[in-house]
């Protein structure tokens, strides 16, 4: 039977088991969104701008595994979500945009909303396509998802122009592809396994530390397992939070940049580094001259060779999926297997710079951030999917929200986009209808896509914001103070809207919470009383809390500044 | 250090801005590209001459090797390869010069391929330093034009790029 390019298009989706799809439309995709109508397997989520739904997806992904969808128009439809595509790519985080593209016949002639779309985007995919013959069509969807979600997952762009989603053709969908030109490896070389597990034989200073990879490739169980029998201390990045049980005894905490007294000393005097699906960012391992002045051996477990001896040198390469390396590791592991007797003293040495507690904070008559971090914890009993949106705020949440679990902590890491907070709430929530989800978010981040509190109301998306409002960019602010002299250039958001009354305009409940006393009842009224609102929670906080511990720009991991410095 | 990168790349439109913008966009540099279709017509091949230290062309290949499009990557400077380039190159061909261009043109075993009262074309292949060195000697005053078309190169014996 021939069916529409459109159809296909939808037809392609419910093969995939995608059951929403985030969008806004247009001109050139109206033909799919009359398809989209007739049918209900695939439900469509209205954004009120693009960037959202992008986000929303990305979200949709990261708290789930699936792949996030989004369907936008041609031209400021795509233009749109740029910054959405490029928060994920960086993230690595495997999701289909569907764009509407001009009819083909006009392509290249400045018609009306038409970009080049696979040009603007190539930077920040993992792949991109255009569309040039509707028997193409449900192919290229196939190589789409299936290139987004193997290997290192990343979005990938399907330009569609108008005429092809009118054109008529038998739709089969392929069962399995073959590409000669993408074959991920998966299984590492057990040569190289072999070597590595030797190594963790011999360690006397050992860190684990593991990033983004462990939960892609849902590996947090093995990890565990590895890390307990090893009993060697385990570090995250951000983007590895959750990882690994933050409650566990052998958690050091997160590393870099604002990472724990502990974690940052035990990677840099480490003699073993066994790092899985982390890339060495420049802020997880400081000014690298300084990083380099230790002599380690290095373990790299991670699916992209690229990322391996990019930034710091690496003495037994493992390329392969996490979880495969971890069970091939681990199946080497017999029963005889001993480490050194000396990690127990490495045990020590840990044990004491934990016991500097970099991370205490002194209370004051304002909220302080931290204290709200915490008692958000214990009110959502750990269990919250917490998404986050750039700034000081983002840093206390991976500080003092513990995360046990992966896919729980939503945040932005390596392009570090404010505005994701609020529409990562509603990817999340359609991933996982019945959660607790926070947002935890800063006055100036909030307002970035802060007009999808309509689309919430919408779809009766009860997010709780946890807005720290500490009437700044607070981020920008803590490096002018310490940086720039306390010139504090454009960092000071004045004519803020009363967030009450906004929420309330938008049909949501508005809390305003002034006092330390207040900040746990109000939480709590919030995710029982408020359970299935939104609640638009402004938290008037200190507004010179800063973040510590911190390295600053150029400075070595161990060179951290920590509060009781000040 | 000098590298010559042989790619062979899917026949997408496309694909060439790929690696032309991965290398822009990384800070590596190109200093000639050169891409045609193979014997099979699904497949291009690309030779990039580029220039960087180990770790650098390190990146350089397993970036190359990260799009989706590209097939298969070597250095082909690792091993013993043989490389070319041609040259076309226009110059004034009057009085004394004219005999002097022709006997230049001999010597690298160039060809003249056009000729006016005015003005030769040569066309010259070889390694790119043979080029150099045609155009060093040759009165600068009197070249009208060069194109080049940037290294090609192919590995000796068994060395064999292929799908
Ligand atoms: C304000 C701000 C402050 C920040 N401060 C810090 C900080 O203090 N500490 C910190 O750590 N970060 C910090 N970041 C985040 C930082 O910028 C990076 O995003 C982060 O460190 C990268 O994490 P990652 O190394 O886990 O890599 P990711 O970006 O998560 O990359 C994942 C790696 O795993 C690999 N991988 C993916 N899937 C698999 C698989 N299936 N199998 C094997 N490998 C796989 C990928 O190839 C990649 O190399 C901050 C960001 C912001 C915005
Ligand atoms: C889109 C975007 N623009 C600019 C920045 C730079 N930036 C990083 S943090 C920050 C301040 C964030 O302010 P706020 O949301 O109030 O959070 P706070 O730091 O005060 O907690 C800015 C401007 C960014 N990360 N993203
Ligand atoms: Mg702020």
């Amino acid at each position: 039977m021939m069916i529409s390019g459109a159809e296909i298009v939808i037809r392609c989706l419910q093969e995939e088991k995608v059951d929403c799809v985030f969008g806004y439309p247009g001109g050139s995709v109206l033909h799919i969104y009359d398809a989209l109508f007739k049918q209900d397997q695939v439900k469509h989520i209205l954004v009120r701008h693009e960037q959202a739904a992008v986000h929303a997806a990305d979200a949709f992904s990261r708290s789930s595994q699936k792949v996030g969808v989004a369907l936008v128009t041609s031209g400021p439809g795509v233009t749109n979500t740029v910054t959405g595509i490029a928060t994920a790519y960086m993230d690595s985080i495997p999701m289909v945009v569907l764009t509407g593209q001009v009819p083909s016949f006009y392509i290249g002639q400045d018609a009306f909303q038409e970009c080049d779309t696979v040009g603007i985007t190539r930077p920040c995919v993992k792949h991109n396509f255009l569309v040039k013959d509707v028997k193409d069509l449900a192919l290229t969807i196939k190589k789409a998802f299936h290139i987004a979600a193997t290997g290192r997952p990343g979005p990938v762009v399907v330009d569609i122009p108008k005429d092809i989603t009118a054109q008529m053709c038998e739709f089969e969908y392929p069962k399995s592809i073959q590409m000669r030109s993408y074959n991920p490896v998966v299984k590492g070389h057990l040569g190289q396994i072999k070597k590595a597990v030797q190594i963790l034989k011999e360690a006397k200073r050992p860190i684990i530390y593991t990033g983004g990879g462990v939960i892609l490739s849902d590996a947090a169980q093995k990890l565990t397992e590895l890390a307990h029998k090893l009993n060697f201390p385990v570090t995250n990045t951000l983007m590895g939070l959750g990882g690994y049980p933050a409650t566990d005894r052998q958690f050091v905490g997160m590393l870099g940049m604002h990472g724990t007294f502990e974690a940052n000393n035990a990677m840099h005097y480490s003699d073993v580094i066994l790092a899985i699906g982390a890339r060495f960012d420049d802020r997880v391992i400081g000014n690298p001259e300084h990083f380099g002045e230790e002599k380690r051996r290095v373990i790299h477990i991670d699916i992209d060779p690229s990322s391996i001896s990019k930034r710091v040198k690496v003495d037994v390469p493992i390329v392969g999926n996490v979880n495969d390396v971890l069970d091939e590791i681990l199946k080497l592991m017999d029963a005889d297997f001993k480490t050194d007797p000396d990690v127990a003293n490495w045990w020590k040495q840990i044990d004491e710079w934990r016991s500097r507690d970099s991370l205490r904070y002194t209370q004051s008559e304002h909220i302080m951030p931290q204290f709200v971090m915490e008692k958000l914890y214990e009110v959502t009993n750990g269990e919250a999917f917490v998404t986050s949106d750039v700034g000081q705020h983002q840093m206390f949440a991976a500080q003092y929200y513990k995360f046990d679990k992966p896919r729980r902590w939503i945040n932005s890491g390596g392009l570090g986009t404010m505005g994701v907070g609020l529409p990562y709430g509603m990817g999340v929530l359609m991933a996982h209808p019945d959660a607790q989800v926070a947002c935890v978010t800063g006055e100036g981040s909030i307002q970035m896509c802060i007009q999808e509190l309509s689309t919430c109301k919408q779809y009766g998306f009860p997010i709780k914001i946890i807005n720290l409002n500490n009437g700044m960019l607070g981020m920008v602010r803590q490096w002018q103070e310490m940086f720039y002299s306390k010139r504090y250039s454009q960092s000071y958001v004045t004519s803020l809207p009363d967030f009450v009354k906004l929420a309330e305009a938008y049909g949501h409940v508005g809390m305003k919470i002034e006092k330390p006393e207040d900040v746990e009842p109000a939480l709590r009224k919030a995710f029982t009383e408020h359970k299935n609102d939104l609640v638009f929670m402004d938290f008037i906080i200190d507004p010179g809390a800063n973040v510590f511990p911190m390295v600053a720009a150029g400075k070595g991991l161990t060179e951290m500044i920590l509060a009781e410095d000040l | 250090m000098r590298h010559i990168i042989s790619i062979l790349i899917e026949n997408e439109s496309g694909a060439l801005s790929r690696v032309a913008g991965l290398f822009s966009a990384r800070g590596y540099n190109i200093e000639s590209l050169t891409v045609a279709p193979t014997e099979d017509p699904s497949l291009s091949r690309m030779t990039i001459l580029t220039s960087g230290s180990d770790e650098v062309l390190e990146q350089i290949t397993k970036q190359l090797n990260k799009l989706i499009d590209v097939v298969k990557v070597v250095d082909l400077s690792e091993a013993a390869h043989v490389e070319r380039e041609l040259m076309l190159i226009k110059v004034r061909a009057t009085g004394k010069d004219r005999e002097e261009m022709k006997r230049m043109a001999d010597i690298f075993r160039g060809r003249i391929i056009d000729v006016t009262e005015a003005t030769y074309v040569i066309e010259l292949t070889g390694a790119g330093a043979k080029l150099d060195s045609f155009i060093a000697g040759i009165d600068a005053g009197l070249i009208l034009e060069t194109v080049r078309t940037g290294v090609c190169g192919i590995g000796r014996g068994d060395r064999i790029l292929k799908v």
